[in-house]
């Protein structure tokens, strides 16, 4: 194919964009005119200087980073997560060519509910040698729990993604179909999101396919799957198996767009056939599972002994029909590379028809004439096993070309366990180079993946989708394995594609979507979390203040046996502070806890204060090397306790003031109500050495405000005053005692009964203990009564709600 | 022969468990032709908060137990009469070895006792190399499926030490292989991988053995807990057999069969999961008196 010419502006932009004799391309037609859909935008790029074409995809970056799309790999450290690598050109597809992908693969996805149902039920396409049993038989993403069990709703299949690519000769044909729990669709919203900033231009913009429909459409036809002839309130929730995962992102910003509950496999239980979502409401029943967990890990006592992240008992709830499941469980075998050797057949079989898009040719090698066929042709083949699930070009896939050395000798033999793929060409698509020479376009292979939900009125295909691209210039699939970027896909319309009408995915301006989903049920992990998150917040500031104190007067004063000194160290060692070490252990690993317990519920509080999060962590990190006693660990703690405020700001002013908000806050409460009363309980004791009083009103933050109402030398009396009993001062034992009471008073089933519940029964006798006593009456016995008070206080807001 | 069967398994834990789920295969199932079973109780303490019971896949019956409240002990006990009669197979009939494949390439059944359920590796019987050339070792040109089976269950039994102390539940079958002792569970996934890698299809059989062998005979090895053994599909004609390398013999009217499968997680007796830190011990004794 020649090179094709261009005399406008864009033949700079141009220059580099070799087109392949054995590749097709979206931005230019086999005949080497460009493709109407780019022209208008290869124009506005052309027009638009090297510097503000920088400006706008920096802008997309920033995006990116400011919503906090990222993207892990499987690691155990919290921090691992990269950048996310969008493409900063979006991949055009006129609307016409898109209806006819969608048409094609709508065939299929009722092509494939019938497969599973029939892999599920009578086994007809085995008995009637459509199908190699031993496909099935010796697959283990073929659940054998599931045969005989017939799917809530009376489908199997409800949101699956196929991998397209187009081939040489223009055509498109499906490289792979995600059954299991197919993932992208989340990422390709947020890549949308982030095109719409990069080109906020009247072309494309104006005229793309919107994506908020389809997801609107497939939350009511979820809601309905769940809620259908139930006489209670369903609940459905998507079930991600945790924040270790690589697509953890994407369950998050699924959940929170679509307005379900993010659980994890501890979230649920099943009772009587019935699966529940723990909340702190007590068990709701739960209706639907959207679930990004394979079947292996679902259900440990019937699906995978080892699974860890699972619902023991899930399997039950599926067979008793209370429980739909999307994709149903077992629904991974149709990923079985295997099975597109026979899936042509099976459709003119079970439909009479022709697959109307093709998917990739595909050999398996059981059979002794594909086998032969292979050997023929081997050097134009990809080979892999024949039950593997993964796409060819995945970075970890075991697809190997035809040519690699020893392959021919495994062909020698029937290989039942491999298969044959035909090594495709891929169409290649316009990215972004810049060089020294200034700003390309240049061409990189793709594949995309189309997502489809099973609506009330049929099968419903996302207008648009999610691009992978590989490396630049090869277009061979296995070059995909390399890895690359991934792009937002756009179908183009002849005319204004008219803003969405009706309800928008976003939340709505009275909020009742979001007060709904969050007073109904908000799941006791999630409060259980976002209470420890307050308590571990808490405990790492008090420890920092004593660090402060320790480490202010060691400056003055180094002589280790100074009483006051060893005060301090011993209130520190006594909660497992070494106070030897500048920035001890300890300190890190309440921080870390509170890391950890803000990490699983991301999804409940705002970006900023996560990264406020990040960046305390990080300071602790950087500390750890360079910070020396005395003066210089005082100032790193003052800088620890800003950033600490700065975070609680942020979180406590942000988030959501409902349930999740009041777990929170009670945690703080109830750790600064404790930590108060062991501060007094040992600085203010009456043997306790020169200046411990000064000590209890620095790491009480009360030395002001002691100056200002008292004028005189604190004294035990003055001291307690303050800081157990003075309701106008915020960090009071008898304050934060009120509050912890006001909030009990605000938990769920607080005002069913006139009588209290047992939370603030423990609370209500050290409420008036402290506002009756005279200051002396306030001993060290009253104070060890009141932290075993507190102590009690959590194990019964653990009891109502976190159980 | 009818037996009166008395299970009891007691499991504690160390730290009381909340929500107990429990799935028990310790019900003998009823094969027709060969074991029907009569009356039974199967009591649970404490009493759980919920009981149900289902057929698996592979026909065996499981029961579904669930404590919605903290527990720091089970307590399963079963009685059961079971009749079992000892069903001769025509191996005459038996298939040659060597034609085994053409024979199971031949089957489109899949139902639950299709022997192309028991072609696979699974997690508790991998490929093994070791085993595959011990397995190999023993065949002769011209062997049937059937003889086969015998001859490897023969070689296990004389190969391998019974040992409780050598292995725990977990232990993979290789390593017992490798120490050469085991208990029945591992002589069992030892049999099948070897079988297996014949191209035999084999499954797990978990069940009860006589306590009192007939007049004259030695008492066998297994008999004061639940016991194992394997069965294997040779050829269209006799279907499967069963034998028992633990003790060098068909499964015959002194076996009383509880439930087939895979490999042992198909058929293990208790199957829980429980929510709580601590770890937990079991002790189980088995009693199957001949009914006179």
């Amino acid at each position: 194919m020649d090179k094709p010419t261009h005399t406008d502006a864009s033949s700079r932009l141009l220059a580099d964009y070799t087109l392949s004799d054995s590749a097709a391309d979206e931005l230019f037609a086999r005949d080497g005119s460009m493709r109407p859909v780019w022209k208008p935008f290869v124009r506005t790029l052309a027009n638009l200087s090297d510097q503000e074409l920088r400006a706008k995809f920096e802008r997309a970056r920033q995006y990116l980073r400011d919503a906090g799309v990222y993207f892990r790999q499987y690691s155990e450290d919290p921090l691992n997560e990269r950048e996310w690598p969008l493409s900063n050109l979006p991949v055009l597809l006129h609307e016409s060519e898109w209806t006819d992908i969608c048409r094609g693969l709508e065939q299929r996805a009722n092509l494939l509910e019938s497969v599973m149902a029939d892999l599920y039920g009578p086994g007809w396409l085995m008995t009637e040698g459509h199908l190699p049993p031993r496909l099935v038989t010796e697959n283990t993403h073929w659940k054998h729990p599931m045969v005989g069990v017939q799917p809530r709703g009376g489908h199997y299949l409800h949101f699956l993604a196929f991998e397209i690519g187009r081939s040489p000769d223009g055509s498109w044909f499906v490289l792979g179909d995600r059954t299991q729990a197919p993932s992208g669709a989340g990422f390709a919203l947020e890549n949308r999101m982030a095109m719409r900033r990069v080109f906020p231009e009247d072309y494309p913009r104006a005229y793309t396919h919107r994506f908020a429909g389809f997801f609107e459409n497939f939350r009511k036809a979820l809601h309905q799957l769940a809620t259908t002839n139930r006489t209670e309130a369903q609940q459905f929730g998507l079930l991600t198996p945790g924040r270790a995962n690589d697509a953890f992102f994407e369950h998050l910003y699924i959940a929170r767009y679509l307005g379900m509950l993010l659980l994890e496999g501890e979230d649920i239980i099943v009772q009587n056939g019935q699966a529940m979502v723990r909340t702190i409401d007590g068990p709701v029943p739960l209706g639907l599972l959207w679930r990004r967990i394979d079947s292996a890990y679902a259900d440990p006592l019937e699906l995978g002994p080892d699974s860890q992240i699972g619902v023991p008992g899930l399997m039950d709830a599926v067979r008793s029909g209370s429980l739909a499941m999307v994709n149903a469980l077992g629904s991974g075998v149709l990923e079985t590379r295997a099975m597109m050797a026979f899936l042509p057949r099976i459709s003119e079989v079970l439909t009479g028809q022709p697959l109307i898009m093709p998917n990739i040719a595909t050999w398996w090698c059981g059979d002794d004439q594909a086998r032969a066929f292979l050997r023929e042709n081997v050097h134009r083949m990809l080979i892999a096993p024949a039950m593997s699930v993964d796409l060819p070009f995945d970075s970890n896939s075991e697809t190997v070309l035809g040519t690699e050395p020893e392959i021919m000798s495994l062909l020698d033999q029937p290989s039942p366990d491999l298969v044959g793929q035909e090594a495709v060409s891929l169409s290649t698509t316009p990215t972004w180079r810049d060089g020294e020479e200034g700003p390309r376009l240049v061409p990189s292979p793709m594949t995309v993946r189309v997502f489809a939900a099973r609506t009330e009125s049929g099968w419903q295909f996302l207008q648009g989708g999610y691009a992978r691209i590989g490396p630049e210039g090869d277009s061979n699939a296995l070059a995909m394995q390399r890895g690359g970027s991934v792009a937002d896909v756009q179908i183009i319309s002849d005319d204004r594609v008219p803003e969405p009408v009706g309800p928008s995915a976003a939340p709505d301006p009275t909020g009742q979507r979001r007060v709904r989903t969050e007073s109904g049920a908000l799941p006791s992990r999630a409060a259980d979390n976002l209470y420890w998150l307050g308590r571990y917040i808490v405990r790492f500031e008090d420890v920092a203040r004593l660090l402060r104190a320790y480490h202010l007067r060691l400056a003055i004063n180094d002589n280790s046996d100074d009483p006051l000194l060893s005060l301090i160290a011993t209130a520190l060692e006594e909660v497992d502070i070494d106070p030897a070490d500048p920035i001890p252990r300890g300190l890190r690993d309440r921080l870390h806890a509170a890391h950890n317990c803000a990490s699983k519920v991301r999804d409940r509080f705002s970006t900023d204060g996560w990264f406020a999060l990040s960046d305390l962590a990080k300071t602790v990190g950087q500390m750890v090397d360079t910070a020396q006693p005395g003066d210089d660990a005082a100032r790193a703690m003052s800088i620890l306790l800003r950033k600490t405020a700065g975070f609680s700001g942020v979180v406590t002013e942000n988030i959501y003031r409902f349930y999740g908000w009041r777990f929170l806050s009670m945690g703080r409460a109830l750790e600064r109500a404790d930590s108060l009363a062991a501060v007094m309980q040992t600085f203010c004791d009456d043997d306790a050495p020169e200046g411990a009083l000064d000590v209890a009103l620095e790491v009480a933050d009360g030395t002001m405000t002691h100056r200002r109402r008292y004028a005189l030398d604190a004294t035990r009396e003055s001291v307690i005053d303050l800081l157990a009993q003075d309701t106008g001062n915020p960090r009071s034992l008898l304050f934060q005692v009120r509050e912890m009471q006001s909030l009990a008073q605000d938990m769920p089933g607080a005002s069913l009964s006139a009588r209290p519940t047992p939370i603030i029964r423990e609370l209500l006798p050290v409420r008036t203990q402290l506002e009756v006593m005279q200051p002396a009456e306030v001993t060290a016995q009253v104070l060890t009564d009141i932290r075993a008070a507190i102590g009690r206080t959590s194990d019964r807001l653990a009891e109502a709600h976190l159980r | 022969m009818q037996y009166d069967i008395t299970l009891k398994i007691d499991y504690d834990y160390t730290q009381p468990t909340d929500r107990t789920r429990n799935l028990l295969r310790v019900l003998p199932r009823s094969i027709p032709g060969k074991q029907a079973v009569h009356d039974w109780t199967l009591a649970l303490t404490p009493r759980p908060s919920e009981q149900t019971s289902f057929t698996d896949f592979f026909g065996n019956a499981v029961t579904s137990a669930v404590w919605s409240y903290p527990i720091q002990e089970v307590k399963i006990a079963l009685s059961i009469r079971v009749e079992r009669r000892d069903v001769q197979p025509l191996l005459s009939l038996a298939t040659p070895l060597d034609r085994m494949g053409r024979e199971l390439a031949a089957v489109r059944d899949i139902s639950a006792g299709s022997p192309l359920h028991f072609t696979a590796p699974t997690a508790r019987t991998p490929t093994n190399i070791d085993m595959g050339s011990f397995a190999r070792d023993l065949m002769t040109p011209g062997i049937s499926a059937a003889d086969a089976v015998r001859r490897v269950g023969q070689a296990i039994f004389k190969e391998m030490t019974y040992s409780a102390k050598a292995t725990d539940v977990d232990t993979p079958a290789a390593v017992a292989f490798g120490k050469r002792a085991g208990v029945c569970q591992d002589f069992a996934h030892i049999m099948i991988i070897c079988l297996r890698s014949l191209g035999i299809p084999a499954g797990y059989v978990s069940g009860f053995l006589r306590t009192f062998p007939p007049p004259g005979k030695e008492k066998l090895v297994g008999v004061d807990a639940m016991h194992a053994w394997v069965c294997a599909w040779v050829g269209p004609e006799i279907g499967w057999i069963e034998f028992d390398p633990t003790n060098n013999q068909p499964a015959g009217s002194d076996y009383v069969t509880i439930g087939y499968g895979r490999d042992y997680d198909d058929v293990a007796p208790v199957i829980g999961s429980m929510r709580g830190a601590g770890d937990q011990s079991s002790d189980q004794s088995v009693d199957v008196a001949v009914v006179e």
